[in-house]
């Protein structure tokens, strides 16, 4: 049996080995691209069926924004709907025989992670501008700076680890029940994978909304006490 | 005798078994104690199914860390390269 540590190099480009996983992710990229470019080209102010369903997937994503930090959707929208979209895309491609869904190899899932960890300081000094992002990493007080920034560190990896043990671990469990038992016997387990695929995807876009909106608001509120505790100290006696 | 092998073979079992176990308690009673909202408030189900599975998941977390734990034993063991 293959190490699902270990990613199937299928060729080389030069000196780069290019692995099932990035091949796997370009596809997606272009089906999603494209498809995106394509059923949005001719949008009308009166909706019809193929724009009223898109106009219903940005709405439930921005509800789901709002519902999780309360935060006005706009800024957000693009990169945790992407992010959603992309995942379970990504975690649904096992459907496919003989693709192995790129969510699975730790190479992906690192770079999803990264690309949270950096959305949260490019948001955060977005939004409070570089002193006020700063100022939130001693949210409660100076105390917990070491602690914070350890938190800022620790979550991300977190994060990673757990697409990458859901999606993998069901790849594997699939593999090993399809070697010992035959061909139709893990379509149950495989069901259950499409359900684990929608709420990791689920999980990890909810999870890095609400890393970005705590940060921002950290900041927000240390900016704030900056402001305001001179005053403060006067009245009270 | 080469133990190595032996042992981590055995500790993978070890690290997945009894790291199965608390995440297993910890669901129950998470999932009993939404169940038991849901019941007095079944209008709020949708707020409380939401939370339910992203809790579900922290928690599940811990058990998968042990299973990356095993397979690392398993297969990318640093004493036996």
């Amino acid at each position: 049996m293959n190490s699902p540590l270990e990613s199937l190099v299928l060729f080389q480009v030069g000196p780069v080995p290019i692995t099932q996983a990035v091949v796997t992710t370009w596809a997606i990229m272009v089906l999603l691209v494209s498809g995106a470019f394509l059923l949005t080209r001719r949008l009308d102010l009166v909706p019809g069926k193929r724009q009223a369903i898109l106009e219903l997937i940005v709405t439930t994503m921005d509800t789901q924004i709002v519902d999780t930090s309360g935060a006005n959707p706009a800024p957000y929208r693009a990169f945790i709907g992407t992010l959603f979209v992309f995942i379970l895309v990504a975690n649904w491609s096992s459907l496919i025989p003989g693709v192995e869904p790129p969510t699975a190899g730790l190479e992906t899932d690192a770079a999803l992670a990264l690309l949270v960890f950096l959305s949260v300081i490019w948001f955060g000094i977005r939004s409070d501008g570089i002193g006020g992002y700063l100022k939130s990493f001693a949210a409660p007080n100076p105390v917990m700076i070491p602690l914070n920034i350890l938190q800022s560190l620790t979550r991300v990896f977190s994060m990673f680890v757990r697409l990458f043990g859901n999606v993998m671990s069901g790849v594997f469990v699939i593999g090993i029940v399809a070697s010992l038992a035959g061909l139709l016997v893990p379509i149950p387990l495989m069901a259950l994978d499409l359900l684990t695929g929608l709420v990791q995807a689920y999980i990890f876009a909810v999870l890095a909304m609400v890393f970005i909106t705590s940060t921002v608001e950290d900041g927000q509120r240390a900016m704030s006490e900056a402001v305001l505790s001179p005053t403060d100290q006067k009245k009270d006696p | 005798m080469d133990y190595v092998p032996l042992v981590s073979i055995f500790c993978a079992a070890l690290a997945v078994a009894f790291g199965s176990l608390g995440p297993a308690l910890a669901e129950g009673r998470a999932v009993a104690a939404a169940m038991d909202a849901i019941a007095r408030q079944p209008e709020a189900a949708n707020t409380i199914s939401r939370t339910l599975f992203v809790g579900l998941a922290m928690i599940e977390t811990t058990a998968i860390y042990c299973l990356v734990i095993a397979l690392l034993l398993l297969f990318a063991n640093p004493l036996l390269a």
